[in-house]
């Protein structure tokens, strides 16, 4: 279970977040919507660690734990995952290198046995295929050169194969083609389960239609100011964030 | 987004580089008088038991460097060396050279054994994995400050007519083979440094293939300077003869201390028709402490002549130590078709200072030279390529491809490129790329959200990096640097 409580945090001395709450339990999918510069994106690197993201004041409990206070690895080790709304370009990396490295350094970290180079082989070419990604992809270098839509698969491809806890998914659907936005959801909605949890950011009620969520959250200005179940994105979608008293353009 | 102060901090924190070859070995040694005038080298020369035209050839060498100035020209800085305050020869004290591996001082053996480098021929054989029943893969000649230790499988290859021993060995066995070569590549009056070496080398290593024979395992050789305040003075000597092929790698550590300490070598490397030569190095000198005290200065002269039709010089190196890097491994391209190649990565952390490069000469026709040049920058470190590609009147059809990538991490070091192209041939085709690129805050986060640690982040990104010069090394040794890659950017030791 996670468990964000008023949690305020600022970037540059700045303050971005401010009182964010928020309980997910192990199964449940939550989506978060709301306007450009309302704060999603912070959120999501707050509880990834990122550096210069100063949390100000606030908790968070994972599973029981201080997620605050762990560093970013020890976060990913215990199960925390975030698919970037910009995925990073890593030139001279190739893809099953980053990955192999990334599953083997998080089995470690949790005292399990590396996977040797055929095992890892295996795993990784079945989620390939399930995500209709071609090998060819694995062999380039992490997402260098890749187009807006292979970047955010090979996001859920990551995801798919370190098979996190806790997954935040940050507009894992902009730059989709309409086929890949149903693959992805469908490698999303796959990897669904009682013990794991995820956290949707989104701007289009269309992803909700496939990641059907189980509560629906609106983001603005550093506050969450309403939730509901899965029919609020609707309304959203229908009436934009007037209603909440902020400009979209904001 | 730009970088945050403190995380600067943490990637300079684990790129501060722990030396583990710092020990030092206890063990007597003979070591001439400081200081540097012709009775020394005379004494070195006596000590070797050398000919008279050597001792000449010293000599004259000594005297042309006492009008030399250092150069000035590399983006390097270090206060004035007092070439006085010197020892020029220190050597494991032993009444005459070791024999065999039995009668090598125990306390010499173990030390190569902390160095991972086996000196016994069966450890040699069990340590290399899927050569089962194939000829053993490393040959090794090591040396000790001033001294040739030990080589290994002399025997072996003595039955192929390779030779491979010290240079003082061959100039007792083989002294009408070092006469013909010795200073045919880089001449005595060369450069301040290397004239130096000529008047005081003490030894190194000797390498002699006959035509049509292609060494069939990687011959190898350690340096190691022990003993304090001594120059260790090298000079390394390859002929590979028509139709020859070899592999050759060098390694070399020091102990930590304080004091910087010179090293100045000398290798040539002479390349006949359709004759090989890979040359490769992994160079992990002392670096210095975090604060840029001690260190070895680097001052080395190392240069191939392609000197037969279709022949080839391929130089390797991995360089992560020293404080100093002085060096610019060379081809002269005077055969027809002839080819070179030179493949480097250099990482400098802390105040660590490389001027390193390649001088690339096409005299024959058709000749083609490759130059594949990865600098890696940490800490408060300077790193310098300076490449120069020469195409004489006669080069018809010469070609050159340079690739320079600098890749930077934090932001108080710097990476420079000085590429200097002339051609004198209309027919030639030079093409040179530069790129540099930053670790950025963004590459680093986005490992460790995937559970990569910082310092293997660091790792992972420089050995993608420089992947493209990994892999021309030997594969014995590919693991080896990648590893070194990996720890001389890391806090901890792997
Ligand atoms: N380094 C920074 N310095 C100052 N302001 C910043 C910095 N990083 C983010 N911000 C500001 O924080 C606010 C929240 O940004 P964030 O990226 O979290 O928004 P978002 O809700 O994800 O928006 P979008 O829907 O456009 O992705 C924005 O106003 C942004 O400009
Ligand atoms: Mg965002």
């Amino acid at each position: 279970m996670i468990e964000i409580k008023n949690l305020h945090a600022t970037v540059d001395g700045k303050e971005i977040l401010k009182g964010v709450d928020l309980t997910i339990r192990p199964g449940e999918v939550h989506a978060i919507m709301g306007p450009n510069g309302a704060g999603k994106s912070t959120l999501s690197y707050v509880l990834a660690g990122r550096d210069g993201y100063e949390v100000t004041e606030g908790s968070v409990s994972f599973y029981g734990k201080d997620l605050l206070a762990m560093e970013p690895e020890e976060r990913a080790a215990e199960g925390v995952f975030l698919a970037f709304q910009y995925p990073v370009e890593i030139p001279g990396v190739g893809n099953t290198t980053f990955l192999k490295t990334a599953i083997n350094a998080i089995r470690k970290h949790r005292g399990e046995k590396e996977l040797d180079a055929m095992q890892f082989l295996k795993l990784i070419r079945e989620k390939t295929k399930a995500l209709g990604m071609s090998d060819e992809m694995l062999k380039r270098a992490v997402n260098v050169g890749f187009s807006g839509g292979e970047k955010k698969r090979n996001e859920t491809l990551q995801m798919a194969v370190l098979e996190p806890r806790f997954a935040v998914l940050d507009e894992t659907d902009s730059g989709l083609d309409i086929d890949a936005l149903k693959i992805v959801a469908e490698g999303v909605n796959a990897l669904r389960s009682p013990e794991r949890s995820m956290l949707v950011i989104t701007h289009y009620q269309r992803l909700l239609d496939y990641i059907v969520p189980d509560h629906v959250h609106v983001l603005a200005a550093g506050r969450i100011v309403k939730s509901g179940g899965k029919e609020l994105a609707l309304e959203l979608e229908k009436n934009g964030y007037r209603d909440f008293g902020v400009n979209e353009a904001a | 987004m730009a970088a945050q102060p403190e995380t600067i901090d943490q990637v300079r924190a684990v790129t501060e580089q722990k030396y583990k070859y710092g020990f030092t070995t206890d063990i007597e040694a003979e070591v001439a008088p400081k200081g540097l005038n012709e009775d020394i080298v005379r004494f070195i020369s006596a000590k070797k038991g050398e000919p008279e035209w050597l001792l000449e050839w010293r000599l004259k060498a000594f005297r042309v460097w006492q009008t030399m100035e250092e150069p000035q020209w590399a983006a390097v800085s270090f206060p004035p060396i007092d070439y006085q305050d010197a020892h020029y020869y220190a050597a494991p004290k032993k009444k005459e050279g070791p024999k065999s591996l039995d009668e090598v001082d125990p306390e010499l053996l173990k030390t190569y054994e902390k160095l991972g480098i086996p000196l016994r021929e069966q450890e040699i054989l069990a340590g290399v994995e899927g050569t089962e029943g194939k000829t053993p893969a490393i040959a090794v000649d090591a040396v000790f400050d001033s001294v040739s230790v030990a080589t290994t499988f002399k025997a072996k290859l003595e039955e192929m007519g390779i030779i491979f021993c010290s240079i003082s060995e061959a100039v007792q066995k083989n002294p009408e083979l070092v006469r013909k070569y010795l200073g045919s590549v880089v001449p005595y009056t060369d450069n301040f440094y290397a004239t130096l070496n000529c008047a005081v080398f003490t030894d190194g290593s000797f390498v002699y293939i006959p035509k049509g024979v292609r060494c069939p395992m990687e011959l190898s050789t350690y340096f190691r300077i022990n003993q304090a305040n001594t120059g260790q003075f090298e000079r390394t000597l390859i002929i590979a003869d028509e139709g020859a092929c070899v592999s050759y790698l060098e390694g070399c550590t020091a102990p930590k201390r304080d004091e910087n300490q010179l090293h100045a070598a000398v290798v040539e490397l002479v390349a006949m028709d359709d004759a090989t030569i890979k040359y490769s190095t992994v160079q992990n000198w002392y670096p210095g402490n975090e604060d840029g005290v001690g260190g070895i200065y680097n001052f080395v002269t190392k240069r191939g002549a392609c000197r037969g039709r279709n022949s080839k010089i391929s130089w390797t190196q991995v360089e992560t130590g020293s404080a100093i890097t002085w060096k610019y491994p060379s081809c002269i391209l005077q055969g027809d078709n002839s080819v070179g190649e030179f493949y480097s990565v250099a990482i400098t952390n802390n105040f660590q200072q490389a001027d390193t490069g390649t001088k690339m000469i096409h005299i024959g026709k058709n000749t083609r030279s490759t130059i594949v040049s990865k600098g890696i920058s940490a800490g408060r470190a300077q790193q310098t390529y300076r490449g120069l590609v020469k195409i004489l009147p006669k080069a018809e059809g010469a070609r050159n491809h340079t690739q320079c990538d600098s890749l930077l991490i934090g932001d108080q070091c710097g990476a420079h490129t000085v590429p200097y192209i002339e051609s004198r041939n209309r027919s030639a085709r030079i093409e040179h790329e530069a790129t540099t690129a930053k670790i950025s805050e963004d590459q680093l986060f986005y490992c460790r959200q995937r559970g990569i640690s910082e310092e293997d982040a660091v790792s992972l990104i420089v050995n993608g990096f420089c992947k493209e010069v990994l892999k021309e090394l030997p594969m014995e040794f590919a693991v080896e640097a990648q590893k070194l890659v990996g720890i001389s950017l890391e806090g901890s030791v792997g």
